[in-house]
C-alpha cells in the first residue's frame, strides 16, 4: 500500500495528535490525555473503518490547514460545527472525503464546538509514548503537536470507499452547557453558601481553556479553611478550586495529583460535550447522587455504542 | 490505623481517604491498600493512584458501583496480608556546584546555615517516593530534613530546566521536564526519572526509597536529548 504524503501549512495551537489515551499510567504522574472529546474521535475513525480509537489530528478553534504533496488518502471528519473546505467545495464538519494529490484541506471554526476530528484511512508516521500516540499537551510527549510548516506523512494509506459523504452527528455529540456533578471529594474544605453557589451561581467558561483545563468566571469561592491540603489523586472532571477562590474543571491533560481542594466532579459522560462549549458560554452545576451518576452514564455509554455500532455498518458496507 | 473513609469521584471512582497531611504512617496505610488491591485485584478495578493519605481507585462502572467497590476494598483492608514489596534502594547522583544548585546560598541564607551544612544535611537523608504528580515522571520524594525545610518562593519562576534537584517543605523532586517551579534548586541530577525504557518506563515506584551521592560539575551534564 501506498503513502500519502501532506504538509501542514498553518497550524493554531492545540492542534496534535491524539488517540483512545494512555490509562493506567497516572501513578506515575501521566494522564490520559487522548480526546478531548472521545464521541467524535470514535465517529471520525469508525465512519472510515478504523479502529474507534486510532490516531487522529485534534484540531482545537485555531483551525488547520493542509495540502497533499503525494498519494492518496480518505480521510472524515467530525465533532463541533467547524467549517471544511476541500477544493472549491465548502460544507461542516461530520464529512467524509477523498484527498488526493495537489488538494487542500482548510479546516476553521464554525457555529459551535472547540474541537474537531481529522481521520485518515492509513496509520501517521510519528512516535509512540508508553503505547499511545496521544499528544500530552505540556510536555509533547507522544504523536506531537503540529506545527505550521511540518510535512506528515500517512502510511499505508487506503483510498475512501464509495461512502456517502454526509456522518450524520448525534444529538449526545452536541455542546454540553448542562453538567452533572457528583459533590466532592474534599467538598468539606467549602462551606454550604459554596455548594449553593456552585448550583445557583452564574457560571461561564473563559479563553483561559486548553486541554488541561477549562477555567471558570463566575462566583468567588472561597475555601472556608485556611488551605494546607496535601497533594492528593485527582480525575478528569474534577471542579478544583484554588487559593485565589476560582473554580477549573480539569480535562485530559490534567495534572494526576494536587494540592487544591475538588469541591464536585463532573460526570465522565458529561466531559466530552463539556469539550465542545466555547469560551463565554454560560453553564450550569446539577447534583446527582452517585448511584444516579453510575446510571446516566451507563445510559450515556449504551447510545454511543449502538451509534458507532451504526456507523461502523455504514462504513463495512 | 483508624478505617478510612470512602469517597466518591463522579461516576468512576472512589477516594480512600486514610487522613490528611504529608505523614510517614497515613502513607504506609496508602501503600500497603494500594499493594494489596494490585496483588488480587477486584475484577472490576481499572487502577489505582497513591497520594499523601488518600488512594484513588478507579473502577468499571458498567460493570460494577460505588457501594459494591468499597464492599471489596473493605474485604482487603480487613484480610491485611499484602505488605507492601520491599522498598527498592535508588542512588542519584546529585552536583551541588556553583551554576548547578542555583538557589543553595538562598537555602543556607534561609535556614541560618552554612552552604557546606545545608549539602551535608540533603545528602545525610533517606528518601521516600509517597507518590508521582504535577507531570510525567515528577516524583514527590519525603524526607527533606527538618532544618531545610522552606515553604516555596511566593512565585514560580519560569523554565526551570529538566535535572533540577527541587526542594520545598519536606519534599524534594528530580524535575522531568523544563517547567516552571516555585520550589528550590538545591542541586542538578544526570538521572533520568523518565527511563525511555519501554520496560521500565519510570524509574521509581511509588515506596522506592532514594539517597543522593555527589558529584561534580564536570558529569552532571546528561549525556544523551
Amino acid at each position: 500500500m501506498a503513502d500519502a504524503q501532506l504538509r501542514i501549512t498553518f497550524a493554531g495551537p492545540h492542534v496534535s495528535l491524539q488517540d483512545g489515551g494512555r490509562p493506567g499510567w497516572a501513578r506515575f504522574g501521566v494522564p490520559q490525555s487522548g480526546a478531548m472529546d472521545r464521541v467524535a474521535l470514535a465517529a471520525a475513525n469508525t465512519a472510515i473503518g478504523n479502529p474507534a480509537g486510532a490516531t487522529v489530528i485534534e484540531i482545537s478553534r485555531g483551525g488547520l490547514h493542509l495540502e497533499c504533496l503525494l498519494g492518496e488518502v480518505g480521510f472524515s471528519l467530525a465533532g463541533g460545527g467547524f467549517i471544511l473546505e476541500h477544493g472549491s467545495k465548502r460544507c461542516g464538519s461530520w464529512r467524509r472525503g477523498q484527498l488526493c494529490r495537489g488538494e487542500k484541506l482548510v479546516i476553521r471554526p464554525g457555529l459551535w464546538g472547540s474541537w474537531c476530528y481529522l481521520a485518515f484511512s492509513g496509520d501517521f508516521d510519528r512516535p509512540a509514548w508508553l503505547g499511545s500516540q496521544a499528544t500530552h499537551g505540556p510536555s509533547g510527549l507522544g504523536g506531537g503537536r503540529l506545527l505550521s510548516g511540518e510535512e506528515l506523512r500517512i502510511a499505508n494509506a487506503k483510498p475512501q470507499r464509495n461512502l456517502p459523504a454526509v456522518i450524520p452527528c448525534p444529538v449526545f455529540a452536541r455542546a454540553r452547557p448542562r453538567l452533572r456533578i457528583v459533590p466532592g471529594p474534599q467538598e468539606r474544605f467549602f462551606g454550604t453558601e459554596a455548594l449553593d453557589a456552585l448550583h445557583h451561581g452564574k457560571w461561564s467558561t473563559t479563553g483561559a481553556s486548553d486541554r488541561m483545563g477549562t477555567r471558570l468566571s463566575g462566583p468567588f469561592i472561597a475555601p472556608s479553611a485556611q488551605l494546607n491540603m496535601a497533594s492528593e489523586p485527582l480525575s478528569r472532571g474534577s471542579v478544583q478550586v484554588a487559593g485565589d477562590g476560582v473554580a477549573t474543571i480539569l480535562m485530559a491533560d490534567h495534572q494526576t495529583t494536587g494540592g487544591y481542594p475538588r469541591i464536585a466532579t463532573v460526570l465522565d459522560c458529561d466531559l466530552d460535550g463539556f469539550a465542545q462549549t466555547t469560551p463565554m458560554q454560560s453553564i450550569q452545576f446539577v447534583t446527582v447522587a452517585p448511584s444516579e451518576a453510575i446510571n446516566l452514564s451507563r445510559q450515556h455509554i449504551s447510545n454511543c455504542d449502538r451509534y458507532i455500532q451504526r456507523l461502523g455498518m455504514i462504513a463495512s458496507g | 490505623m483508624q478505617s478510612p473513609r470512602f469517597r466518591p469521584v463522579a461516576e468512576h471512582s472512589l477516594l480512600v481517604e486514610f487522613g490528611e497531611g504529608v505523614d510517614a504512617t497515613l502513607h504506609q496505610a496508602v501503600l500497603q491498600l494500594d499493594a494489596a488491591l494490585n496483588a488480587a485485584p477486584p475484577p472490576e478495578m481499572v487502577e489505582t493512584v497513591p497520594g499523601n493519605a488518600c488512594l484513588l481507585v478507579r473502577f468499571d462502572m458498567l460493570r460494577t458501583d460505588h457501594a459494591a467497590m468499597e464492599a471489596a476494598i473493605r474485604q482487603r483492608l480487613d484480610a491485611r496480608p499484602a505488605e507492601p514489596a520491599e522498598p527498592r534502594q535508588h542512588q542519584i547522583d546529585i552536583c551541588y556546584d556553583e551554576g548547578c544548585a542555583v538557589d543553595l546560598a538562598a537555602i543556607a541564607a534561609a535556614t541560618g546555615q552554612s552552604e557546606d551544612t545545608v549539602i551535608a544535611a540533603h545528602l545525610g537523608a533517606t528518601y521516600q517516593v509517597f507518590m508521582y504528580g504535577f507531570a510525567p515522571g515528577y516524583a514527590y520524594l519525603t524526607g527533606v530534613p527538618p532544618a531545610l525545610q522552606l515553604p516555596r518562593k511566593p512565585a514560580a519562576i519560569r523554565d526551570i530546566p529538566a535535572g533540577s534537584v527541587l526542594i520545598a517543605s519536606s519534599q524534594c523532586i528530580i524535575s522531568t521536564l523544563k517547567m516552571p517551579s516555585g520550589w528550590w534548586i538545591i542541586g542538578k541530577s544526570p538521572t533520568r526519572i523518565l527511563t525511555s525504557d519501554p520496560t521500565h518506563p519510570f524509574l521509581f515506584a511509588p515506596g522506592d526509597e532514594v539517597r543522593f551521592r555527589r558529584i561534580p560539575a564536570s558529569q552532571a551534564e546528561r549525556t544523551d536529548g
